[in-house]
């Protein structure tokens, strides 16, 4: 038996034969959810599906390896644009997609060489000078950004006779299901342990016997893998990118649905890309408002709930779970 | 050889208020260790203050008085209301830049609410057209200002932290927190008046550039991450280092501007800092905290 270290693995002992029950009745009400709601709320839907795979990267890089990255941006940018160009020279939606994850963990893997020698507030300037310096890269080259116009994207063409609001919706779910599979994987296996050893405490890790060059260099690689395919997905939903859409405050809304979610978890991952795409849609009227609900969901999180929605998740089921005795 | 001596200057003038900025960044982090990411919101904040003061028919000084206020109040504020609580709470440094984070979403959202989006022209006494030349560089008198606050907000600051009995007390709190509590020293005082220092010192960088570029909620963006570049690139626990770390960033973006490519600026700015770091990953100045496992 091993020691119980954290309050999550404490909860951990609630777990029961009723969580499968559940999961399946949550895929079923995802089936069913196209038939049943209004077309506008499949596509923030999917726009959480899509928005998710990207709060899954970031929370693997911020969350489980602890290294705090503000160029996200900038991998959404290079995922969206070599989507965009792959899928104009006619590759078919999945190899578009994995060549934009691929160009976007190449350049994790470059903006993961700084991060052996550079830790914390000197790591979080040079993202950010990558961030910056591939948006101005985009900005400037017309040959990249497809000019004052942008890239228009063409849409996906539906199959199976469903309408294209239901099979991106479907596709992109699918798409969110696996990355959150793998995602569980990587998590619990060693990769995973020698990223959040890295996280504690790096020299400890390293005489541990935790190649630190390689696994920092993985984490970029991989979260970076994740942005990409994050903003190919986008890139597909909006049909049209100009590179003015990757600026800074996309940086900082992954980051905040990250810490809203719950660092260092995947379900907690899920959570915050629907906090940061509901908030906007529920707050339509008081638009000017949006940034103020961001900014206070944070604070509350972090003084109050430091596991986020999904620790306010977990204490919830444990309430149920204990109940009428707590 | 003129055309060297104007881009320096330029890049100098600019570089005194990137130092104005970074000096608070470096006031806040070596004090608190917390990134304010929040630092370039409170001087918008700030500087908006100062417009509703001047727009309401008051004078140029009192809205710079007012504005100072509002800035060092909003850092103390936030520094007892939120970030001691955190910290007592042993909040890690993801934890705290996410705290400043939020901050600043909340005040630009709050800017945007009382002022909109639409960018205004702050009223400045200083023209940026009215010019004089010295010897062979044209100097405006914007930028002889802007230089004049530079100067006197870091010798004033300077002053405050080496020459008197209050500075010493800053000093030996950011050294080690602990010692200085045991020896008496009234360390959420020191450290409240280091974020209300270190927000007006930001302020002041607000007021002046406001002239030079517009108003609007997100005008203090560029000139944050600068100053943030800059702190970074001197050192993050050293104030020469900021002040360092900012000319240099102002000249080398100036005369990047000027010889080889205007729409590259910022991105070789920020190569410059990269690489620097890369060889020193604590930046020109900088000592790091020792780590201890």
């Amino acid at each position: 038996m091993d020691l119980v270290e954290s309050y999550a693995q404490d909860l951990g002992f609630a777990r029961k034969r009723i969580t499968r029950a559940l999961l399946a009745l949550l895929l079923m009400a995802l089936l069913a959810f196209p038939w049943v709601a209004p077309d506008y709320m499949v596509f923030i839907a999917t726009l959480v599906a899509l928005f998710s795979i990207g709060v899954i990267g970031q929370n693997l890089l911020i969350g489980y390896t602890g290294q705090i990255s503000f160029g996200q941006a900038g991998f959404l940018a290079i995922g969206a644009f070599s989507f965009g160009h792959l899928s104009i020279w006619g590759a078919p939606f999945l190899l578009a997609l994995a060549g934009a994850g691929l160009m976007a963990a190449l350049a994790g893997v470059i903006v993961g060489f700084p991060s052996l020698r550079l830790k914390g507030p000197y790591l979080s300037i040079a993202t950010l000078g990558f961030g910056v310096a591939v948006y101005q890269i985009f900005v400037n080259s017309e040959v990249l950004s497809g000019g004052r116009s942008g890239l228009a994207i063409a849409k996906l063409k539906p199959m199976f006779g469903l309408s294209s609001v239901r099979y991106e919706y479907f596709v992109y779910m699918l798409l969110l299901a696996g990355f959150t599979w793998v995602s569980y994987n990587i998590v619990s296996s060693f990769v995973g342990r020698a990223f959040v050893a890295i996280r504690d405490s790096d020299i400890a890790a390293e005489v541990n016997g935790v190649n630190l060059t390689r696994y920092k260099l993985l984490a970029f690689a991989l979260s970076s893998f994740y942005t990409g395919v994050h903003g190919a997905l986008y890139a597909q939903v909006l049909g049209h990118i100009e590179p003015q859409i990757f600026n800074i405050l996309e940086s900082i809304t992954l980051f905040a649905a990250v810490i809203v979610g719950g660092v260092a978890s995947i379900e907690g991952s899920i959570l915050g890309a629907a906090f940061v795409i509901l908030v906007p849609k529920v707050f339509a009227d008081f638009r000017e408002m949006v940034p103020v609900v961001y900014g206070l969901g944070i604070i509350i999180v972090l003084m109050f709930q430091p596991l986020g929605l999904y620790g306010l998740w977990l204490k919830t089921r444990l309430y149920f779970q204990l109940w009428p005795f707590r | 050889m003129e055309k060297l001596l104007q881009y320096s200057f330029t890049g100098l003038s600019a570089g005194a208020l990137y130092a104005l900025v970074a000096l608070g960044i470096v006031l806040i982090y070596r004090s608190t260790r917390v990134l304010n990411f929040a630092h370039g919101d409170v001087a918008m904040l700030s500087t908006f203050a100062a417009f509703a003061l001047l727009s309401n028919g008051y004078g140029f000084p009192l809205a710079l008085a007012g504005s100072l206020v509002v800035g060092a109040a909003l850092g103390i504020s936030f520094y007892l209301s939120v970030l001691a609580r955190a910290q007592r709470e042993g909040a890690n440094l993801l934890g705290m830049v996410a705290l400043t984070l939020g901050l600043a979403l909340i005040l630009q959202g709050v800017a945007v609410y009382i002022w909109g989006a639409e960018p205004v022209s702050l009223p400045f006494p200083i023209s940026s057209t009215k010019t004089y030349r010295v010897g062979v560089v044209v100097v405006s008198q914007l930028a002889l200002a802007t230089m004049a606050a530079g100067i006197v907000g870091s010798l004033l600051l300077y002053l405050l932290v080496q020459k008197t009995r209050f500075g010493l007390a800053m000093r030996a709190t950011s050294e080690n927190l602990m010692a200085a509590q045991t020896l008496g020293i009234p360390t959420r005082l020191v450290l409240s008046v280091s974020w209300g220092v270190a927000s007006a010192l930001g302020v002041v960088a607000g007021i002046f550039l406001a002239p030079a570029l517009l108003l609007d909620p997100f005008f203090m963006l560029d000139p944050f991450l600068k100053g943030f570049a800059a702190a970074v690139l001197g050192g993050l626990n050293s104030l020469p280092g900021a002040v360092v770390g900012a000319l240099i960033l102002g000249v080398a973006e100036s005369l990047t501007g000027g010889y080889l490519t205007i729409q590259y600026k910022n991105t070789l700015a920020f190569i410059i800092i990269i690489v620097v770091l890369l060889v020193r990953p604590e930046g020109l100045l900088g000592k790091e905290f020792k780590e201890r496992v």
